[in-house]
């Protein structure tokens, strides 16, 4: 497994878009309980667009790199968009196949987003 | 050379209808007698020519040579365990306890073998000797049948902190079933029971005290002496969970004076999917049996039945044959080295590990920190390296280690951490493996650290 090459390491040593949103339009929190991932969304949405990306999280480097991966690309996307994300763009902007084991670290950040705009939708 | 010439004939007698020749094995040729100096041992063995036993160590991993530190997990098994699978269903594969015709007779022949040379691993009668699925499944024997029998609503069942799941969720069930209670002894932070919170639950008076004899994450050997004693002192059965410790230090279950012991073949060079349980004659003799239909009945009417003799009362079903027999071969080896010697050489191997862990400034150690009170289990978390990405980089260097929570929920919770890796030792690691994992770490740290 290669997934440990320069992008996944920089993203993960420098993470972008981490920290606080005041007033976020939509925001999800979730875990993955055996191994202690946790990511944390924040989103501002305008007409169906996504204006900007907070987070917070703390896991395993390939969750905390595609938590911030994640943030860079959501930034601009229609919700529509995201909601049509698969493994596939994951593991794309990861750069690397990743065995079953470890595709669930690099999903979480994903699913939150997702799961963030449901809520958004509810209201 | 006693021993060796056991194991020779061993080969010799399960190849006698077929044209194969017994191969040479290393085991066979790396006992001798001249370790005068050391009275502990019974045999010098190098043991890390044993390596040549165990086909999979000879892989690759990821272009590496593959140096299998997960040993608490499963261990490799050894080619005279795989043939003497294979002479089974190459020469005398047949049902047990069924046939008149002779691959039957031969078949029951070594399935009872094999249980006579578990039951005498363990200072047990063959009786006494219940073939299982693992560990897991012996334990789920002993609360549903012994459980449901005994316990009454509002009993309680003692356990400790640092059981692995396999034996803690039966008890768990049973006391909810039961709509009773289910006490703890808590760790330490040093990774022992704590032993006066053990004396005060007693006198709560729980009809069961079940616990392990190793730990699987912190290694710790309990007082499984002392533990029974006083289980019995307060009225309690004790139940023994020797996963981590029959395939590694001597079991012997008439001075432990425990009640029912589990333990897994497949974490001692044995085949996976068979287990045993132990139990004092005169508790299986009441029990129920757990799982009824072929082989485990007397007689059989329309509407009732009664139960055969032990041990086939717990015996339901055709049982795993070839894996009983694996498993027998596995304690001829294990036998052929000397579980004392396995001992010894797991402790050097600990000790090594702990010194070289030590190394690393940002390391936590879980569980004793000396190798004589441990089992040949090493957890630990290295500061700004998360065990998962740890475990991925280990296995790029071809290194296999446990990342996660060992099955041990209760237990990470009471450290804080919600997972750690785990390095275990067996028969056939040597120090070089343990260089080679300081080696990768150092490699991972350098990746990872911010």
């Amino acid at each position: 497994m290669d997934i440990y090459r320069e992008n996944v390491l920089d993203h993960y040593k420098n993470p972008r878009n981490f920290g606080n949103m005041d007033k976020p339009d939509a925001k999800f929190k979730d875990s993955n309980p055996l191994c202690g991932d946790e990511v944390e969304f924040y989103l501002k949405i305008d007409s169906g667009l996504i204006k900007d990306v907070k987070y917070h999280g703390q896991g395993c480097a390939i969750s905390q790199a595609s938590a911030s991966i994640l943030s860079e690309k959501l930034i601009g996307m229609k919700i529509s968009d995201v909601m049509k994300l698969e493994k596939e763009d994951v593991t794309a902007w990861l750069g690397s196949e990743l065995t079953p084991s470890r595709l669930k670290c690099a999903l979480l950040p994903v699913m939150v987003a997702k799961a963030a705009i449901n809520e958004f939708e509810k209201k | 050379m006693i021993r060796t010439l056991q194991i020779r004939r061993i080969y010799s007698k399960d190849t006698t209808n077929t044209a194969n020749k017994a191969k040479p094995h290393q085991l066979e040729n790396l006992l001798n007698n001249s370790a005068k100096n050391h009275n502990w041992r019974l045999y010098m063995v190098d043991f890390s020519k044993l390596k040549n036993d165990f086909p999979t160590l000879k892989r690759k991993v990821n272009g590496k040579q593959l140096v299998y530190l997960d040993s608490a997990a499963t261990s490799q098994r050894p080619l005279q365990v795989i043939e003497a699978m294979d002479d089974y269903y190459k020469n005398f594969n047949a049902s047990v306890h069924r046939g008149i015709y002779s691959i039957s007779e031969e078949a029951t022949d070594k399935y009872e073998k094999a249980r006579e040379k578990i039951a005498k691993f363990i200072n047990a009668s063959p009786e006494e000797i219940i073939f299982t699925k693992n560990a897991t499944e012996s334990l789920n024997l002993v609360s549903y049948s012994y459980g449901d029998y005994s316990l009454q609503a509002n009993d309680s069942v003692l356990i400790t902190q640092m059981e692995h799941h396999s034996n803690l969720i039966p008890w768990q069930q049973l006391t909810k079933r039961k709509k009773g209670s289910l006490l703890y002894a808590m760790v330490t932070n040093d990774g022992f029971v704590n032993m006066q919170e053990f004396d005060l639950q007693l006198k709560k008076k729980p009809k069961i005290v079940s616990f392990t004899h190793a730990s699987n994450v912190l290694g710790t050997i309990n007082p499984i002496k002392e533990m029974v004693k006083k289980a019995h002192d307060a009225g309690a059965i004790s139940v023994i969970d020797a996963a981590q410790s029959a395939p590694h230090m001597k079991v012997d279950v008439k001075a432990m004076d425990c009640d029912f012991l589990a333990f897994s073949g497949h974490k001692m060079l044995g085949p996976t999917g068979i287990g045993i349980l132990y139990g004092k004659k005169h508790l299986l003799e009441k029990m129920p049996p757990f799982l009824t239909g072929g082989s485990m009945i007397r007689e059989v009417t329309l509407q009732d039945a009664k139960w055969a003799d032990l041990p086939a009362k717990f015996e339901a079903g055709t049982p795993a044959i070839a894996e009983s027999i694996g498993l027998g071969a596995a304690v001829d080896y294990i036998n052929a080295i000397g579980i004392d010697s396995i001992r010894r050489h797991e402790i050097d191997l600990t000790k090594y590990a702990l010194e070289r862990l030590s190394e690393f400034k940002g390391i936590s150690i879980y569980g004793p920190k000396d190798a004589e009170k441990k089992g040949g289990v090493v957890a630990f978390y290295l500061e700004g390296v998360h065990p998962h990405d740890a475990a991925s980089l280990l296995d790029e260097q071809g290194v296999a280690v446990r990342a996660g929570h060992h099955c041990a929920h209760p237990l990470m919770q009471r450290f804080g951490v919600p997972a750690t890796l785990r390095a275990s030792f067996y028969v056939y690691n040597d120090k070089s493996d343990i260089d080679k994992l300081y080696e990768a770490l150092k490699f991972t740290e350098s990746i990872l650290k911010k």
